[in-house]
């Protein structure tokens, strides 16, 4: 007998009339055992709709230069103020958020795509598991900076060859997850059953491998969008990413780097606006890894 | 009387509401006395334990009731006295050694800061003082044993060490929670016999809980039946297995087998797990109602009272009185 | 025993393999040709060739894979085509700063995430978990140098507290050289802060549950006692490998923070190598980082079977 709080075996709690009433409708029950999930959410489809609806909520061209506009602080003309070269930083952040939630959503797109595949392969192909693995290892050994710097030296700057860059260090990680979910599925009797009854791979994949896979790997994504959101951001910081003409949060900082001292506005809102939106792609993947696996302490 | 038990209430926080798993339970040990605690697993038994040496937290469940170690009201005292009391003048031993034991610290560490927390002891005489207590409990090669980690023991021995930690300091009650259970058969026997010696050699006066009632006829001066978080007979070894008279108690009797003493033959105690959910929620009427052939409309609407039939023999049924016959 | 440490390095041979080979592929791998992009639009046929020559493009693959692995493993690190410095010597002169950056960030991770973490799992549920959960979030959020920016905005610049930027050697003073990276290192070292502390507090909750804590309240050992020698040593493990895993980011998170702090190290080299697209030493760099992250990562291997006797092969 453990020393869980459970009592001893044998006694069964005997159902209480009681319990906490739950909330009819699907979706309030789901905002009111996770909060998380619902704050998450909530906030990322707030931020998705602003890049979305970008030219509509009071912007200018954000790259249009205005020398005369040079560094004003925050007015009623220029919201966030204008930075070193007069444009608008308002719409400089706003637009700035497609280029986050594009790059971040489309590494984890990418990522867990190539990463199911290379873990899929891995976890099948017997003889192909230890290169495979020891590859995988390999590019999980370099810091995704500076593997992504490495990248971007040597390519052109734009936001696809950024993509790419983060795509690459972050697909390891999915494949090791992938790989690990295939490779207890061989275990299992009823995987072996379904080969000999002479079921096709493809839908073993569909029937027995998807199902199980889904939920770990989409809360990896959330995570590796989060990290390739902020990977974009410095990147574009240091001058390794998007270059200035299409605003990203990074670049914006970066051409406020030499005066932040003075005027810290340039810094501060896609600061801010960086900051928010990665913490609520962190609050889903947290609130969906709650939701979707209770009793999960951790996998890699 | 070294320690006196009035009315122990246990109740455990669930998802569904508390669950009271000692529901009004007394009892008494005395100086040197072996009292066996037999009953079928979840009656309370373990929670007993826990609930007398404080380590149930409050998160966990709440107890109420009166408990006196040598006059003293443990539940009035602090943690910092508490502390005092266990390991010192009451050591307890679990079911699963393995588990007992912490896997990454040495047997030597383990031993050693019992002594150094309650006697004191520098390193040379707390090793040394180990050392005495692994021959005691019949370790071979006991400075191997200290330098050793639990994994690489024998279930046989790591309950040994069990015992030597909850002997090291000379308690004056040792509280074993099924103590073989977990073990084969052969070493449930050298196990046995080595608590008998000890009760010889120290006079420790032993609360012996088990499901196991075979055992306890070897051991125990005096044998408490618990069911449901309820004391149902209270009665010296002798007496019990010579005229039994609760319901429950023959049903255990009849199914102990006669040769052998085997562990988990809880199946075979009178016919499935308790309806616990029915028979707690309703606080009246007896709690063995529900199984009893003797049950009456009598039993189910009135608890009975613990009475005593005999010198020293207490039972809480309403038909004690006529002595069904024993198998 | 022997076997495995001696298997563990081991092991690390073919994960070094792959880094330099990743690092090294990546000029041939990647489309369009790496000479005329970092020569520049303006740059005439024979600059091209010329950095052609010095990235050893004009040779064959395998012939230049092979020497090139030679001399890293000589400790040659190729030439910086804008200085023409041995990579290696100029990755010398600025490692002082990011190694004593690096070394304090983690002794202040370490020291901070490890107690939040057995509080949080000893006072779970309480306002203090929560506290610590909601902290861990942020720690995870907000990118190393926007909370540089942060905290130097509000500790050197409005509360002058301590320098707005810059790096002063040891050997010109301890408190001068500290008080430096203290902020450098409070933002740097806030992920890996969140990361120890949530690991530290779910195996302290996870072993909290386990029998022997139980047994050893049962022996009247002090509370203290249970929480820091009992249970601590038994998450040693998970606490160990949360640390290792999270060097790749540390490393990474560097060079920006020194970016921020205007910290004269590794960081502000590759910056300066970005602008110039200099990739022998950018490639150095990455090498370095990355082999520093994969013997860290064996110094946790072989550190298990000390923190944990059942781990030995």
């Amino acid at each position: 007998m453990s020393a869980a709080s459970t009592p001893a075996p044998g006694i069964a709690a005997a159902p209480v009339a009681s319990e906490t009433q739950q909330p009819k409708s699907g979706l309030s029950r789901i905002v009111h055992r996770y909060p998380p999930l619902a704050l998450g959410a909530t906030l990322l489809a707030v931020l998705m709709a602003i890049a979305a609806l970008a030219p509509l909520l009071g912007t200018v061209d954000p790259s249009v230069p205005s020398p005369i506009n040079r560094t004003l602080p925050p007015s009623a003309s220029f919201w966030f103020g204008t930075d070193m070269l007069g444009r608008d930083l308002y719409s400089r952040v706003i637009y700035g958020a497609r280029v986050s939630l594009t790059v971040g959503l489309s590494v984890a797109l990418l990522a867990s795509l190539f990463g199911s595949i290379i873990g899929f392969v891995s976890g099948s192909v017997r003889w192909s598991d230890a290169f495979i693995m020891r590859v995988m290892d390999g590019l999980m050994a370099i810091p995704p900076v500076l593997l992504a710097i490495a990248f971007m030296t040597l390519t052109r700057a734009s936001i696809a060859n950024v993509i790419l860059a983060i795509a690459i260090a972050e697909t390891p990680s999915v494949a090791r997850l992938v790989r690990a979910t295939v490779l207890s599925l061989r275990e299992q009797p009823y995987i072996d059953a379904a080969i000999v009854a002479g079921t096709p791979p493809a839908m073993i994949i569909w029937r027995h491998l998807l199902p199980n896979a889904v939920a770990p790997i989409a809360v990896q994504a959330t995570y590796i969008c989060a990290a390739a959101m902020i990977i974009e951001a410095v990147l574009s910081f240091i001058g390794a990413g998007i270059p200035s003409v299409i605003p990203s949060w990074g670049n914006i900082m970066a051409d406020g780097r030499a005066l932040w001292q003075v005027k810290p506005y340039i810094i501060f809102f896609p600061a801010l606006f960086l900051s928010v939106t990665v913490l609520s792609v962190n609050l889903l993947g947290d609130g969906l890894r709650d939701a979707l696996d209770p009793r999960a302490t951790g996998t890699l | 009387m070294l320690l006196e038990v009035e009315n122990l209430q246990t109740s455990f926080r669930t998802a569904a509401g508390f669950l009271r798993a000692v529901d009004g339970f007394s009892f008494h040990v005395a100086d040197g006395e072996t009292v066996a605690l037999v009953g079928e697993s979840g009656c309370g038994k373990t929670a007993t334990a826990l609930s007398l040496l404080g380590l149930i937290p409050p998160s966990q469940g709440v107890i109420a009731g009166t408990v006196r170690w040598r006059g003293t009201d443990l539940f009035a005292l602090g943690d910092r006295a508490m502390r005092d009391i266990r390991g010192k003048e009451i050591g307890m031993i679990f079911q699963d050694p393995s588990a007992s034991l912490n896997p990454v610290l040495t047997i030597g560490h383990q031993i050693g800061e019992i002594l150094r927390r309650h006697q004191q002891l520098d390193r040379r005489a707390a090793t040394e003082r180990a050392v005495d207590l692994l021959d005691l409990v019949g370790v071979p090669e006991p400075h191997q044993c200290l330098r050793d980690y639990p994994h690489r023991l024998s279930g046989g021995l790591q309950q040994r060490v069990t015992l030597a930690l909850a002997m090291a300091c000379n308690p004056k009650l040792l509280i074993a929670d099924e103590p073989t259970s977990a073990l084969d058969a052969t070493i449930q026997a050298q196990i046995l016999d080595l608590i008998t010696r000890l009760k010889r050699s120290t006079g420790v006066a032993i609360l012996l809980i088990t499901h196991d009632i075979g055992v306890v006829a070897e051991i125990a001066d005096r044998v408490m039946v618990m069911f449901a978080g309820r004391k149902v007979e209270d009665a010296p070894v002798a007496d019990l297995f010579r005229s039994p008279r609760h319901p429950y108690t023959l049903a255990l009797l009849a199914a102990a087998p006669r040769l052998q003493r085997s562990s988990g033959n809880e199946s075979n105690q009178g016919a499935g797990s308790p309806a616990f959910g029915a028979s707690r929620i309703s606080a009246s009427g007896c709690t063995y109602a529900a199984r009893c052939p003797l049950a009456t409309d009598l039993c189910r609407t009135l608890a009975p009272v613990v009475e005593t039939k005999a010198q020293q023999h207490f039972v809480a049924c309403h038909f004690a009185s006529r002595e069904a016959s024993a198998a | 025993m022997i076997v495995y440490v001696l298997g563990r390095i081991a092991a690390t041979i073919p994960v070094m393999a792959v880094v330099g080979l990743v690092v090294f592929s990546l000029l041939y791998v990647l489309p369009g040709d790496p000479a005329a992009l970092i020569a520049g639009d303006q740059a005439n046929p024979e600059a091209i060739a010329h950095i052609r020559h010095g990235l050893g493009l004009d040779r064959p693959f395998l012939l230049r894979l092979t020497e090139w692995f030679w001399q890293i493993l000589h400790g040659d690190l190729g030439t910086s085509i804008f200085t023409n410095l041995p990579v290696s010597t100029m990755i010398g002169q600025r490692l002082g700063p990011t190694l004593s950056l690096l070394a304090v960030t983690f002794v202040f991770a370490v020291i901070v995430a490890i107690p939040i973490g057995v509080v949080a799992a000893w006072r779970a549920g309480s306002w203090i978990d929560r506290a610590v959960m909601a902290l861990n979030v942020i720690g995870f959020s907000v990118p190393a140098f926007i909370l540089g920016y942060l905290l130097a905005y509000v500790f050197a610049l409005q509360l002058g507290w301590f320098p707005v930027q810059g790096y002063t050697p040891l050997d010109q003073g301890f408190w001068s050289w500290l008080g430096h990276l203290v902020l450098p290192a409070v933002a740097l070292g806030s992920l890996q802060i969140a990361l120890i502390a949530r690991v530290t507090r779910a195996a302290m909750l996870d072993i909290l549950q386990q029998d022997y804590v139980r047994a050893a309240r049962a022996k009247g050992l002090p509370e203290s006692t249970i929480l820091f020698v009992h249970v601590l040593k038994n998450a040693s493990v998970p606490i160990a490998t949360v640390v290792a895993s999270g060097i790749a980011v540390l490393i990474g998170g560097a060079v920006v923070t020194e970016t921020v702090f205007a910290i004269p190290g590794i960081g502000r080299l590759t910056v300066d190598a970005i602008l110039r697209r200099d990739y022998p030493t950018i490639q150095g760099v990455v090498l370095l980082g990355s082999f520093a992250c994969i013997l860290i990562n064996l110094l946790v291997d072989l550190l298990y079977p000390l923190l944990d006797p059942r781990i030995r092969r």
